[in-house]
């Protein structure tokens, strides 16, 4: 198999059989959070891509050069948390200067994906696999893909569910919580897609 | 002990720890904005409170929003004439403060003048209680209570007198209006602070029934309309409105309201 092939297989995988929220269960409290209305969330899910790109990146560079050749593979954790929070931070201040626009779109959300377990998690998963750079980077932006895919989904659903008539203890949070169980196991038939 | 594994972890940490530290802050000094000083200034002669009165996200969003000349100097609620002067002044243009509001209560349906429909013995909060069967109260229009107000006044303005009834001190209200939108029953108005007269009941009931419930009741018998002497007295539906724009506050409505629902506040 070439790379192209397994490169392919990652996307598939990491959208619909392996995605973060619905089978590996990460970044929730965003999907929760931030799926009141379509466009926000779709602007969340730009805003993760690009940070877990980015910070499979870096955090694929630090574990190579750094931790590995130091032997202390132990400190990956709080060493990617401490990567990840001063790109967020770095990310901020550069968008505000070049891009105040997408800066505002993206206004809370970017401060609040340092705190996205899904970042950590595509990092650690991406050492965990032994991915090369590429696929490390490919499998963040893939797997962010995944993510934006759900959140949106989740949104249009809730948006219909803003005019519906739904029972008054199910409105809001409880009748989110019960989507979101669906759509995991409407996902779940997409296990074993690509190996 | 491995008191090197111990050093060299620590120092990696505080070593990756530090080169960050200062790119981040090479790269604040770099892409520092510039933001408007008056900004900070204008936010400092608001309510604090972010109440969303004026419209606006919050105190720092309508401070932003004065400067860049999108709202006027005079927009939040909250902030009384001196403050507005002050805006006015950062801002170098003249701007009036509006005319001061303040909460005030448009039901005199205490627990001694209504009828209960049953015992509350719920949690104490409006929303719940007005919810359950037209609530403990006869009259539907009447103030439950239970403090919904007092407890959405960020200003610690309001506070449920013996007979349980809100109070809204003068001094501290600052006709935001956020008691008024948490009211489940409209009961709360704002009207303009220095002296007011104004009908304290809303009940659009038949006066047979608005009697029956509340000594404090309008029938809308259109006594008021007919003593008040510049007309801005109407009966609006089923019970009687007063027009603050047109109001002399000379009291005549009040002396002769039946149910003397016609409340008359000195400033």
């Amino acid at each position: 198999m070439n790379d192209f092939t397994k490169l392919l297989i990652l996307l598939v995988t990491s959208i619909l059989s392996n995605n973060f929220i619905f089978s590996r269960f990460l970044g929730c409290c965003p999907f929760l959070g931030v799926s009141n209305r379509v466009e926000t969330a779709a602007g969340m899910g730009m805003a993760v891509t690009f940070v877990m790109g980015l910070a499979s990146l870096f955090t694929y560079l630090v574990n190579t050069f750094i931790l590995v050749p130091l032997k202390l593979e132990y400190l990956q954790t709080i060493a990617f948390i401490l990567v990840i929070a001063s790109l967020v931070q770095f990310v901020e201040m550069f968008l505000k200067k070049s891009s105040p626009t997408l800066y505002k779109s993206l206004g809370i959300y970017l401060p609040l994906i340092t705190t996205n377990c899904a970042v950590l998690g595509v990092t650690l998963l991406n050492i965990e696999e032994s991915y090369n750079l590429l696929f490390s980077v490919f499998n963040g932006v893939f797997g962010a893909l995944g993510f934006t895919l759900a959140i949106v989904l989740m949104a249009g659903v809730r948006e219909r569910l803003e005019f519906s008539n739904v029972p008054k203890a199910m409105k809001g949070f409880s009748s989110s919580l019960v989507i979101a169980g669906l759509m995991s196991i409407a996902f779940l038939g997409f296990s074993g897609l690509g190996g | 002990m491995n008191w090197t594994a111990i050093i060299i972890a620590g120092a990696l940490m505080g070593g990756l720890a530090i080169v960050f530290g200062i790119v981040l802050g090479i790269a604040d000094k770099k892409f520092t904005v510039q933001e408007d000083g008056r900004i900070s200034l204008v936010y400092e002669c608001l309510g604090g409170a972010n109440c969303g009165a004026c419209g606006y996200a919050g105190c720092s969003a309508l401070a932003q929003a004065i400067v860049e000349g999108k709202a006027a100097p005079n927009a939040c609620p909250a902030s009384g004439a001196e403050k507005v002067a002050r805006i006015s002044e950062i801002m170098g243009v003249s701007a009036q403060a509006k005319e001061p509001m303040i909460a005030r209560l448009a039901c005199m349906g205490d627990c001694e003048s209504v009828a209960l429909r049953y015992n509350y013995d719920g949690l104490p909060d409006c929303r719940i209680a007005s919810g359950l069967s037209g609530g403990p109260k006869m009259c539907t229009y009447a103030c439950i209570g239970m403090g919904d107000c007092v407890k959405a006044c960020k200003f610690g303005a309001i506070y449920l007198s013996e007979k349980g009834l809100p109070i809204f001190i003068p001094e501290k209200c600052t006709g935001c209006g956020a008691c008024a939108q948490q009211c489940p029953r409209g009961a709360i108005k704002l009207a303009p602070k220095l002296s007011t007269v104004m009908v304290a009941c809303r009940n659009d009931d038949i006066a047979k029934e608005s009697r029956a419930n509340c000594k404090h009741g309008c029938i809308a018998c259109k006594k008021c309309e007919r003593v008040c002497p510049v007309g801005a007295i109407s009966i609006n539906g089923k019970h009687s409105q007063i027009d603050f724009a047109k109001c002399i506050k000379c009291g005549e409505c009040a002396k002769s309201c039946p149910s003397s629902c016609i409340e008359v506040f000195d400033a």
